[in-house]
């Protein structure tokens, strides 16, 4: 993975003391709230319900043992001994004080991490496929490009008061883990007919209030224009996106009111204007940023694994857990291993400092030192060995995190809610939970299948409710939490969001709702291999309406 | 109200006219960009010195035409978290190659001093008492490592080879 | 509607309560009811000075009910704030209660 070089850890240093003083001035009354305001957003403290709130970048979902240990420990010596792993591969930590924050940030200083950017109307954490660089369907590993970027839009002088915030993700492979659609711009790496690798660019998607899928504006950008290209989509942004009204200032909703034709034009313009400056990547360095992620050396193996054949042999909750939590790796023998954070009854995202210490230490011992943090909430190890699933299994259910679900109906996304967030209408934790203890990791949530079901406990969206299979909004009426459903969301490559079914349901009632829908999907599906998506999709909405609401309960509004 | 020019503070030599007030045909006034537009002709024959003040709205096509004939562009920075002026600056600065002064005026407070220096803005009109102080201490707050080479900034040792260079 | 004025503590962010005589107390039981709105308006006045010195930030009047002498806010949002998240209750105020 990438390396500090002096250059990045004295700018890493440089950045903590500018904070530091600003946290000074601040606690000293220099600066009013007001105008601190903006340094400690973009230094990724908010003030949230309890307390402030610490959300660090983990750039491109990237982690070593080393920085994950970091992290335990920031848990157990700032903050109540557990952390966040939210659906922007950033952490949270929810109870940091302030005045503690600068020596917090100096640790992370200390692992090549820091909290830069992860708020404020500039350049946020840059985002990539989870299974990057290990995926058997890729075509070339983002995390370079993503790595580029990040150096790039760091304290950027012309993007730091952007109208709002903007965000960019990546993926390498045809298969979209990275929800790139829904992001300010999303890259795509493709080949044309030429066989040459390059980007599909993707402007304008977003979620929030006026969720919108974002627009292909480029089918091919060749890999030396990236920042070229970027610098200009974010110009135009910067010099006439929305300032009068934040609801209406993400690029989004510029593109959409220009008209994404004009759009295209404006930034192809632009593009075309600054092509002969020096922004552009020479394969060199492109070369020598990509050889930080070279992929381990793995030690060929059998492609079968007796190991974990025999395993599965006498153990079926082995076997449950080796079906749901293993992807194909791109070398035979090996498998991704995604390790759920989603405990049956638990708090989707929340590890704690004993669990990171755990994984940093399978990651050390089994998985080449990688670690990785998904967009869904759940830690990755990239590398492991096949024949070495029994022992990491055994392990992981020591401490909890062997459950196996990932994929399934109890792998739940939630944003924090109400239960910490100040935005909140309604809470969304404990209706994750509620769900999740409901359908649980047994046969039935087998039987059910692949089903994404996200949460957010507000319009901001941060949990991804218009992109779940199955979305679920929470919103306050006349004082109570009520849940709207959506159906039909996705964030792959075939994104769409998610059609409303009609008026919301109780706190009480939402999870028989969900029930509902879930009952409605299994007895009209065509086969078991039909998921909840594409059976959705083949008979639209009317089906799930009548089950919800043709009944005496449920419909409370 | 203070002029804090190229590391110091300095006299102001020039003068600001609002709408509908008289233009010095000794030249030395920043007018606003909808008053050039208006007197262009008037003042076509003279070589006076002319600023004008560029309102966050408007777009660089709206003057680039007349670029040659302004000593000075100040840039209105309507509220510190409005960022249309970086990028103007930029612009004016790189793509147009605009010697005069650049001058940031409106809510300009001492942390965003730093960003505007790197996009080209060479003079400051400071009305808050915290950012005079902290200019009047010599003391702008900032980083000193860069990823991107600033406006007129010779890069870094250590600098991103393949970022933009000046 | 009785109200209290909570704010947050500016140097770690912990949900403080305004008791009377000024003083920014942890728990709610110790917060000053205020009975209608002119008590509020009085006592907002009072509080701007913390602002100014920077103990306090977001300051703000919620609802309560007053049950003999329980106090309880009527809000969702007021009452997690007042004791803590409802998916921890090792956590936040309700700990010390
Ligand atoms: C708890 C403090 C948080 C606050 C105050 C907050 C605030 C917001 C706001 C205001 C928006 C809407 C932005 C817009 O539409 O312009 C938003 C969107 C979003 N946030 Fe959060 N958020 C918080 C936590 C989180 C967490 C925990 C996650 C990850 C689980 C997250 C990820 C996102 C995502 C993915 C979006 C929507 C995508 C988009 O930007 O369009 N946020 N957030
Ligand atoms: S969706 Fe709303 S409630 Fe959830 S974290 Fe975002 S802002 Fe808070």
């Amino acid at each position: 993975m990438y390396r500090y070089d002096e250059f990045d850890a004295a700018f890493v240093a440089d950045r903590l003391n500018q904070f530091s003083d600003q946290v000074q001035r601040r606690l000293s009354g220099e600066l009013t709230e007001e105008q601190f305001r903006i340094h400690r957003l973009m230094n990724g403290v908010y003030l949230q319900l309890h307390a402030y709130m610490l959300r660090i970048a983990i750039p491109y979902g990237t982690l070593s043992p080393r920085q994950l240990r970091k992290l335990a420990h920031i848990a157990r010596r700032y903050d109540k001994g557990f952390g966040h792993f939210t659906t922007r591969q950033n952490i949270q930590f929810n109870w940091p004080a302030l005045k503690d924050i600068p020596a917090i940030l100096g640790e992370l200083a200390s692992v090549e991490m820091h909290a830069i950017q992860t708020s404020g109307n500039c350049i946020r954490n840059v985002t990539a496929d989870h299974f990057a660089g290990a995926a058997a369907d890729e075509i070339e590993d983002p995390r370079p490009y993503a790595e580029i970027l990040r150096q790039w839009s760091s304290i950027h002088p012309e993007f730091t008061y952007l109208p709002r915030k903007f965000k960019l993700a990546l993926s390498g492979s045809p298969h979209d883990r990275a929800a790139i659609q829904v992001h300010d711009i999303g890259y795509q790496l493709v080949k044309n007919d030429k066989g040459d690798t390059g980007f599909a660019v993707f402007v304008g998607g977003g979620l929030g209030r006026t969720p919108m899928v974002g627009h292909k504006i480029r089918d091919f950008l060749a890999p030396q224009d990236l920042l070229a290209y970027t610098q200009a989509i974010v110009r135009v942004y910067n010099l006439e996106g929305r300032r009068d009204n934040k609801y209406k200032a993400r690029i989004k909703i510029l593109v959409h009111e220009k008209g994404f034709e004009a759009m295209r034009e404006a930034v192809e313009a632009e593009f075309a204007a600054d092509k002969n400056e020096l922004l552009a990547l020479p394969q060199s360095e492109i070369d020598r940023i990509s050889a930080y992620f070279a992929p381990p050396d793995l030690e060929e193996r059998p492609a079968q694994s007796q190991a974990l054949t025999a395993r599965r042999a006498s153990d079926p909750a082995f076997g449950a857990f080796a079906d749901t939590n293993v992807a194909k790796h791109r070398q035979p023998g090996y498998g991704l291993l995604t390790i759920s954070l989603k405990p049956i009854g638990g708090i989707p995202g929340d590890a704690t400092a004993e669990q990171m210490e755990l994984v940093a230490e399978l990651a050390e011992t089994f998985g080449h030192d990688e670690i990785r943090v998904s967009h869904e909430q759940n830690l990755v190890l990239p590398h492991v060995a096949l024949d070495d699933l029994p022992a990491i299994y055994d392990a992981l259910a020591a401490q909890g995190l062997a459950t196996a679900n990932a994929g399934l109906i109890s792998d739940i996304i939630s944003c924090p809610g109400m239960d910490y967030c100040s935005l909140a209408t309604a809470r969304s934790i404990p209706v994750a939970q509620r769900i999740s203890e409901r359908f649980a990791d047994g046969p039935r949530a087998k039987e059910i299948g692949a089903m994404k079901i996200k949460i957010s406990g507000c319009i901001n969206a941060c949990g991804h409710h218009h992109v779940g299979h199955i979305g679920i909004l929470g919103l306050e009426r006349k004082g109570v939490e009520t849940y709207q459903l959506t159906l039909g969301g996705s964030a792959d490559e075939g994104c769409k969001l998610g059609d409303i079914t009609g008026p919301g349901f109780s706190y009480e009632d939402v999870v028989d709702a969900i029930e509902t829908v879930v009952d409605t999907y299994v007895g009209l599906r065509t086969s078991a291999d039909e998921d909840f998506l594409r059976a959705y999709r083949r008979v639209g909405m009317a089906p799930f309406k009548k089950a919800l609401y043709e009944r005496d309960s449920g419909s409370d509004i | 109200m203070t002029l804090y020019k190229n590391g110091s503070f300095v006299h102001d030599s020039w003068i600001t006219i609002h709408e509908g007030e008289e233009i010095s045909p000794a030249g030395h006034v920043i007018a606003p960009l909808s008053w050039w537009q208006a007197e262009r002709q008037a003042f076509a024959e003279s070589h006076v010195p002319i600023g004008i003040r560029v309102e966050p709205g408007a777009t660089i096509d709206d003057f680039i035409a007349d670029l040659p004939r302004f000593a000075l562009i100040a840039l209105v920075i309507p509220k510190f978290q409005d960022g249309r002026a970086y990028s103007t600056a930029r612009l004016l600065r790189e793509r147009h190659g605009f010697k005069g002064e650049l001058r940031a005026i409106g809510e300009v407070l001492i942390d965003q001093i730093q960003p505007m220096l790197r996009c080209g803005f060479d003079a400051f009109e400071i009305s808050d008492p915290v950012t005079q102080a902290a200019l009047e201490a010599g003391r702008i707050p900032g980083v000193t490592h860069f990823y991107q080479p600033g406006v007129n900034e010779a890069p870094q040792a250590g600098a991103r080879p393949w970022l933009r260079q000046v | 509607m009785s109200q209290v004025i909570s704010a947050n503590r500016l140097s770690d962010g912990i949900v403080v309560f305004r008791a009377s005589g000024g003083a920014w107390v942890e728990q709610l039981r110790d917060a000053e009811i205020l009975p209608d709105a002119s008590a509020v308006k009085a006592a907002m006045g009072l509080v701007e000075k913390d602002v100014l010195a920077n103990h306090v930030i977001e300051v703000a009047a919620f609802d309560v009910a007053v049950k003999g002498d329980h106090v309880e806010p009527v809000h969702l949002r007021d009452k997690i704030r007042a004791k803590g998240p409802t998916t921890h209750p090792d956590h936040g105020k309700q700990a010390a209660l």
